[in-house]
């Protein structure tokens, strides 16, 4: 499989204000690196392996889906989704962030840091883990592997923009692109979802909760199920509050591995960055990034922008939580 | 003119249509008169371009009001929270002004609990409530309508955002109810009782439309339609059960009863073996929603193909090239397609669904008027075959998933290919555009579509030029909504005048300044220059910074009062606070 990455020029898509020609790759540039999407395209599994619905003759078939343009933010197949999903392109491999990671200088212009949600997971690296975060909790641990083999370089903070802006495999979605309606998100998570599940209820529609922040004048709503990750919400979060600092916690993505440090998150926090938190159906406050998203959608009833100096409290009681 | 009031008004009792009847007032003064007072049925487009106050003064005996909220760009999350379209202003005035109001309908707009109890304890004679992508009211809203409005022949929910407490809502329609006719809870998703649901279905012999919402069981869809086999429209809860044979004859039987069923939506997670038992309304369905159905293009063919009168069609990309052929094949009435993207955050297709099948879908089917089509890549080639192939089409919108993705085949612009579409759509009423544009799109877009009415454009143009052939060439231009492209004063300050000929303009992410925002408001007191910035803090930004979003629409309710504070009308007044 192709592994000849080169840098890419990506449109500022993420925090695309005013157009700017210059932004515009030129075609060749692209059509030359249109290959190189396959590769860096979010698989769940064993590197190398290809999941069985995939059918390898349905992809490419023809000369013109080579040359697809890659400027399109590429995310992850939604949680559970790579499972049931009909028919993906063929592309077994692990996901590989050298031009993720080359590409970070060429970050223009982002707000300092992105969300990172505190999360399960016992991986020291911070930035690894924020990709981590991004798979879903049917992801196995050799899937995580593979990205291990790709260890990220430089800052967590380059990171945080690179993902949020440049990086092909996580740019942050437009906000309002492609115009579908919320409810139509998700079609394919809320389906395949219900295909697995025993005795849950169906779920529809949207599921919109309140999002506030520590001195921010006015409340937001957002549709959890509009997102199908922790980073997507992120990125759409930190859009939606941009005028305001936002710093970094730690990011320990990861199904399975729940536990989450108090003494690695108070590291993590102590910058008095903000954090996100959650109020759950019992009414207690909770760190966003503890639990698997389906589980996170099922059981929070608002969010909340919090400094990470007021949260810190909560990190035990979320760890606690997660051990019942 | 020399006839008697009661004969005109006779004679106007025949001109329905909203544009007919505002013509007839603008003939004389006595025309003008007689005709208010017999008009029954409001539109208002933009709930904010004239008061309830000015609506009561005007038509004193209305039945109907219809009226619609935010800008369309809402549906897509492009409006903030609490920028407005509150219902209650006008539930008051209509409330003590128009006690025999018997319609409702209302769109984007932001609805309470006590907005619907007053509706359902004002008017005696409530039939129909329609409340089309609203918010703000709950299942408890929805409780008072069911329980107090006798009459209630329609209860309409389509996409609204419902804060659902709980099902109970539906059982508190009293055993006397047996005027329903219509009900869609489709976006409902708690379950409701399902005896209080088959007993009112029960006793309503007129329910012609019955929606359900995803947590109906199919093992129990049988049960309803046995009692409802008038239907014409339905839409079914989840469909996916056990695999069991009982269910599955159950299913068959009861819709091979349904002689009346035009149009089937629902179909929430579809189980493919499930399928057939729907096959025997197939000949008869004019109107087919399969939109939520993840179904596989095989499965989504073998339906439609048994569809020969089918003239709608919602489905989801899974259908690919091949099904649109197949429907080419097979459906030759269709009026009307759309085609929405499974995954559309995932850049790589994950389906063979190309401009191939809307191609093929422009060729077979001579009827086709109004496409929605998201695809990932397109060609110039293409939109003129289909052009040429549909000069017909009234509405495209075509959205390539990736912003700015030019001419799969040529890297070029796609202008040419949208030229084509307006040059030979000579009716083309709606347009939406996507994929990489220059100027000069706009320019055959300002020359040929003249009898466009409402354009949406994103990440497109190059220079005000775009905007300026936009406006001044477009004739018939109603509603424009613009996002992220690189239009700013100079094409808005050269055609001040024509945005008083349209109900409303969006930009958000584009170039125009704060200065030119304020020097347009002053130039044109009767529209309504609003300023969106969540950024805060407007008094103290200079005149050259570019503004977030910016809403403008004609008026004549001057500038409104009901706004968050990240939202600001310019000042009309030429000495404006610094």
């Amino acid at each position: 499989m192709n592994t000849n990455l080169t840098e890419r020029n990506y449109l500022g898509l993420s925090d695309c204000s005013s157009v700017d020609s210059s932004n515009v790759p030129c075609i060749s540039e692209v059509n030359k690196n249109s290959l190189n999407l396959k590769a860096t395209e979010l698989r769940l599994g064993l590197p190398g392996s290809q999941s069985p619905e995939r059918d390898p003759e349905s992809s490419l078939t023809s000369s013109e889906k080579l040359d697809e343009k890659p400027l399109f933010p590429l995310l992850p197949s939604v949680d559970g989704i790579c499972s049931s999903s009909p028919k993906t392109v063929v592309s077994g491999h692990k996901r590989i962030f050298t031009d993720v990671m080359d590409s970070c200088s060429e970050v223009k212009g982002l707000s300092e840091g992105n969300w990172l949600f505190s999360g399960s997971g016992s991986e020291s690296d911070p930035s690894k883990s924020v990709t981590q975060g991004k798979f879903s909790s049917n992801s196995n641990v050799n899937g995580m592997v593979s990205l291990g083999d790709q260890p990220a370089k430089g800052t967590t903070t380059n990171l945080n923009k690179v993902i949020s802006s440049n990086s092909p495999a996580a740019k942050a979605q437009v906000v309002g692109w492609p115009p579908v309606r919320s409810f139509r998100k998700n079609i394919l998570a809320t389906s395949s979802k219900n295909h697995d599940e025993v005795d849950g209820k169906p779920c529809s529609g949207a599921l919109f909760v309140k999002v506030s922040m520590d001195g921010a004048p006015y409340l937001r709503k957002v549709d959890l199920r509009g997102y199908s990750t922790y980073q997507q919400l992120s990125s759409a979060l930190e859009k939606m509050f941009t005028c305001f600092t936002i710093g970094q916690c730690g990011s320990q993505g990861g199904p399975g591995r729940e536990n989450l440090s108090e003494s690695k998150l108070r590291d993590l926090l102590h910058g008095s960055g903000y954090v996100l938190t959650y109020e759950d159906k019992d009414g207690d406050w909770m760190l966003v990034g503890d639990v698997p998203w389906d589980m996170f959608i099922g059981s929070c009833k608002r969010l909340k922008i919090m400094k990470g100096s007021d949260a810190i409290g909560l990190a035990p009681r979320a760890t606690e939580k997660s051990k019942n | 003119m020399g006839f008697p009031e009661e004969v005109l008004e006779h004679v106007f009792s025949f001109i329905t249509s909203h544009t007919d009847r505002n013509v007839v007032s603008l003939v004389c003064k006595s025309w003008y008169e007689i005709e208010r007072w017999c008009r029954r049925r409001i539109f208002v487009g933009n709930c904010y371009a004239v008061s309830p106050a000015m609506m009561i003064r005007r038509f004193p005996e209305v039945r109907s009001v219809e009226l619609k909220g935010k800008p369309h760009f809402a549906d897509f999350n492009l409006v903030p929270d609490g920028w407005g379209g509150y219902f209650y202003p006008w539930i008051c005035e209509m409330a003590r002004a128009y006690p025999w109001l018997e319609e409702i309908k209302l769109k984007r707009m932001v609805v309470t609990d006590d907005n619907l109890e007053l509706i359902s304890k004002s008017f005696k004679n409530f039939k129909v409530l329609v409340l089309s992508s609203c918010e703000g009211f709950s299942t408890h809203g929805l409780a008072a309508i069911a329980a107090n409005c006798r009459n209630l022949r329609e209860l309409d929910l389509r996409e609204s955002e419902v804060e659902d407490l709980s099902g109970h809502w539906l059982s508190h329609f009293p055993d006397s109810c047996t005027s329903l006719q219509s009900l869609n809870m489709s976006c409902l998703s708690s379950e409701v009782s399902f005896s209080a649901l088959q007993r009112l279905i029960a006793r309503s012999p007129n329910l012609k439309t019955l929606r359900l919402n995803r947590a109906v069981p199919l093992e129990k869809l049988s049960t309803l339609l046995r009692r409802a086999p008038q239907l014409v429209e339905l839409g079914t809860g989840a469909y996916s059960a056990e695999i069991r044979p009982d269910v599955y004859a159950n299913l068959t039987e009861a819709f091979s009863r349904c002689k009346e069923v035009k149009g089937l939506s629902g179909f929430w997670d579809v189980l493919p073996s499930y399928l057939p038992a729907i096959y025997s309304v197939c000949s008869r369905l004019t109107s087919l929603n399969l939109s939520y159905a993840t179904i596989q293009s095989p499965d989504v063919t073998k339906i439609i193909t048994q569809c020969p009168n089918l003239q709608s069609l919602s489905v989801l990309d899974y259908i690919e090239d091949t099904g649109l052929n197949a429907l080419s094949l097979s459906c030759k009435d269709l009026r009307e397609l759309r085609v929405f993207p499974s995954d559309p955050f995932v850049a790589n297709a994950n389906v063979s669904l190309t401009e191939q099948g809307l191609v093929a879908v422009s060729e077979g089917c001579s009827k086709l008027q109004s496409v929605l089509y998201f695809c990932r890549q397109m060609s110039n080639s293409a939109l003129t075959t289909i052009a040429k192939n549909r000069p017909n089409l009234t509405c495209f919108r075509l959205c390539i998933l990736e912003p700015r993705a030019p001419d799969y085949l040529t890297f070029e612009p796609l202008d040419v290919g949208f030229g084509a579409i307006v040059e030979h759509c000579k009716q083309l009423q709606r347009l939406s555009l996507s994929g990489l544009l220059t100027d000069r799109v706009f320019e055959y877009i300002g020359k040929w579509a003249k009898k466009l009415e409402m354009l949406s454009i994103a990440f497109a143009g190059d220079s005000d030029l775009g905007l300026h052939h936009v406006l001044s060439g477009c004739d018939s231009l109603r509603k424009l909504e613009i996002r992220d492209c690189p239009f700013g004063d100079k094409a808005l300050l050269a055609n001040v005048s024509k945005l008083e000929t349209m109900r409303s303009l969006w930009m958000s992410s584009c170039s125009v300044s704060l200065g030119a925002c304020k020097r347009l408001s002053q130039k044109m007191p009767r529209l309504n220059v609003e300023v969106i910035d969540e950024q805060g803090d407007l008094d103290s930004r200079p005149d050259n910074c570019h503004v977030e979003k910016l809403y403008i629409y004609r008026t004549v309710a001057g500038p409104r009062f009901d706004m968050p504070s990240f939202i600001r009308t310019m000042d009309q007044n030429p000495t404006y606070r610094s």
